[in-house]
């Protein structure tokens, strides 16, 4: 197969990676730009996802991504999202709520919840099962990830009261 | 044998939340996975697999496979040293029954046969796909009974009925107390029943893996994402014929386990591989291979007979059951043994008798499972408390609150019970779900052994 050479920015940083039409953003990530190890791969064919990462801020499974179509985007894996508004509420809320157990579909979650709230910062119970629809997690049950993305919207969109409030909470 | 209950006050660890250490690595994407090593110059490991359930492998061409782009590597059988025999429990006292690679047959349809060391997992994959078998059917046998029975092809020589051999010469692990056989006949009613479950994928999201490492000075370091990580040493050493002390097994965070990475999967393969290349290998299976050929949970058949007495009182149980262990042996011992102990589950019975065969059958082997052995148990147990409830026309919790257990009663297998919780759980349970026990019901205890 042919190789190609394109740029993609990953984490602030423009990239130059080398590809063949098959090639995908998740083997890119795990293994030719050196560890963005956040990027999970539970099946590598889109079931689970673990592998998800933020393209221009858009919710995409890695492992179905072919990076030859993503020349000159924008690729956020939780590694660069520390400083990225409401990270470390979203985190915050996964650890109050015991939302992780063995934390493998944990950065996917993550990322999941991120873009939904970016998107939808009240969003419904209903909502929330839908955004969660594509990311599996074996330990924990959901409910824990249900209550930990309503806790990081309360305390997203409450302010320093709701912020508070459910720092207050029982873990 | 404890007198009373323990009181709440003097718990300090149970009642009480614990947050799990790893959660601030885990919600940083930090926490680091057997899959997540890189090593420089590390090869790939993949698996050609059978494609017959039973059959006699008449030959293993794998010329096309070691001539495909980036292969380093193509092992069988021939490569391992003394072409031996292994189990989950080999090294502690169980039999070797299996071969780390098929030499002379496959006996369920996804057995190893030939690994393939390439430079990326593609080759690897690649050049899998291009070995060659060929194979003479056999006729297979799927069903626990059908195995047992007179005639049934036999799968491995060193198991002739198709069975485990418990102890010295028994087909099945037997649990005896008191007199079934007279309290069935003396017993108002008898409830017969039978069971079954189905084999269960554990379904870990990390799939099953590990890396093998040379360090250099004929030691090498296998980072595994085991569960079992002291015994899979021990047989990845007695099998590939090394001493212990040139392996090291290294531990990390596991993406899952749920029984399903105590078995034995990769490391005597990738070690292998690892010895042969001088290179570091990694063998992690596709999510495909996890569900297809890694141990399930195995698939029971539970037989019950229960002579029961008209005021609710079971008084005798009799059970016969067939573990479904697949292909080979792994853990399948302990598992049924674990079984056969659980019998007549958490209630007292006085005369109780069991049964329990760890059947050989062409299907993918069968491993722990989240209650190895138990689970099926239970099952069993508790449709048929139902079933025996209705049948003598009881409310369900009282039958089970009259049968439960208590501290001091004598269990199938002769150990009196301590620590008992039943009655009290029953009793927390219908609280919690608006059930109004009557007041003789609210008054038993496990520490006492009548009403009041
Ligand atoms: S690894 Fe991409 S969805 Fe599972
Ligand atoms: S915490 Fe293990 S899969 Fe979600």
């Amino acid at each position: 197969m042919t190789a190609k050479i394109l740029s993609l920015n990953v984490n602030g940083r423009d990239e130059t990676i080398l590809c063949d039409g098959l090639t995908t953003l998740q083997e890119v990530l795990r293994d030719q730009l050196g560890l963005l190890t956040s990027v999970k791969d539970g099946c590598t064919q889109g079931g689970c996802g673990s592998c998800s990462v933020l393209v221009d801020g858009e919710l995409w499974l890695s492992c179905l991504a072919p990076v030859a179509a993503l020349a000159g985007r924008a690729v956020m894996t939780l590694e660069g999202l520390k400083q990225s508004a409401g990270i470390a509420a979203i985190q915050q809320s996964f650890i109050d709520n015991s939302a992780a157990q063995c934390g493998f579909c944990t950065p996917g979650m993550i990322l999941t919840v991120k873009a939904l709230l970016d998107a939808n910062p009240e969003p419904s119970h209903d909502e929330i099962l839908e955004a969660l629809s594509g990311n599996l997690c074996r330990c924990t049950g959901y409910l824990p990830i249900v209550e930990a993305v309503k806790d990081a919207a309360a305390r997203l969109s409450g302010g320093a009261d709701a912020a508070r409030a459910s720092e207050g909470r029982e873990g | 044998m404890a007198s009373e209950a323990p009181k709440a006050e003097a718990l300090n660890v149970v009642g009480q939340p614990v947050k799990l250490r790893d959660l601030k690595k885990h919600v940083g994407g930090q926490t680091s996975y057997c899959d997540d090593l890189r090593f420089p110059r590390m090869l790939h490991l993949k698996m050609h697999r059978s494609v017959q359930p039973h059959a006699k492998l008449l030959a293993v061409d794998t010329a096309a496979a070691a001539r495909s782009e980036g292969v380093v590597r193509v092992l069988t059988h021939a490569d391992l040293p003394g072409g031996e025999l292994w189990s989950g429990l080999a090294t502690v006292g169980g039999a070797g029954d299996e071969p780390v690679l098929a030499s002379d047959k496959v006996r369920w349809k996804g057995e190893a046969i030939a690994a393939v060391v390439a430079r990326t997992p593609e080759q690897a994959e690649a050049a899998a796909a291009k070995v060659k078998v060929r194979y003479e059917p056999l006729p297979a046998v799927f069903d626990v009974e059908e195995a047992l029975a007179a005639g049934a092809p036999n799968l491995i020589a060193h198991w002739p009925g198709n069975h485990y051999i418990f102890g010295d010469d028994h087909a099945a692990a037997q649990i005896r107390l008191g007199d079934v056989e007279k309290a069935l006949a003396e017993a108002d009613r008898v409830v017969e029943n039978v069971y079954q479950t189905s084999p269960i994928e554990q379904a870990p999201l990390e799939t099953i893996g590990c890396v093998a490492v040379p360090d250099g000075d004929g030691r090498y370091t296998v980072h595994t994402g085991s569960q079992s990580l002291s015994s899979t040493l021990k047989s990845v050493a007695a099998y590939l014929g090394l001493p212990a002390n040139r392996l090291r097994f290294v531990s990390g965070s596991v993406g899952g386990g749920f029984g399903g990475k105590a078995d034995l999967a990769v490391e005597v393969t990738a070690t292998l591989a690892a010895i042969k290349t001088g290179r570091p290998v990694k063998y992690r299976y596709t999510r495909e291979e996890e569900m297809f050929a890694s141990s399930t949970r195995a698939a029971w058949r539970v037989y019950i007979k229960d002579g029961v007495m008209n005021d609710g009182r079971i008084v005798a149980r009799k059970v016969t059951t067939y573990h479904d262990s697949g292909a080979y042996l792994r853990m399948s011992n302990y598992g049924a043994m674990k079984h056969s102990t659980h019998w007549p589950g958490p209630y007292t019975v006085a005369n109780v008798w069991v049964d329990v065969y760890c059947v050989f059958t062409n299907r993918t082997p069968s491993g722990a499972m989240r209650g190895f052995g138990i689970m099926p148990a239970s099952f069993a147990i508790e449709v048929q408390m139902d079933r025996v409830a209705k049948a003598i026309g009881m409310d369900p919790w009282r039958l089970r609150l009259l049968n439960a257990y208590r501290n001091g009663d004598m269990r199938g297998h002769h150990r009196a019970v301590k620590d008992a919780a039943m009655i009290e759980t029953i009793q927390a349970t219908a609280k919690l779900s608006e059930q109004n026990l009557t007041g003789d019901l609210q008054s038993l205890s496990s520490w006492r052994q009548k009403a009041g």
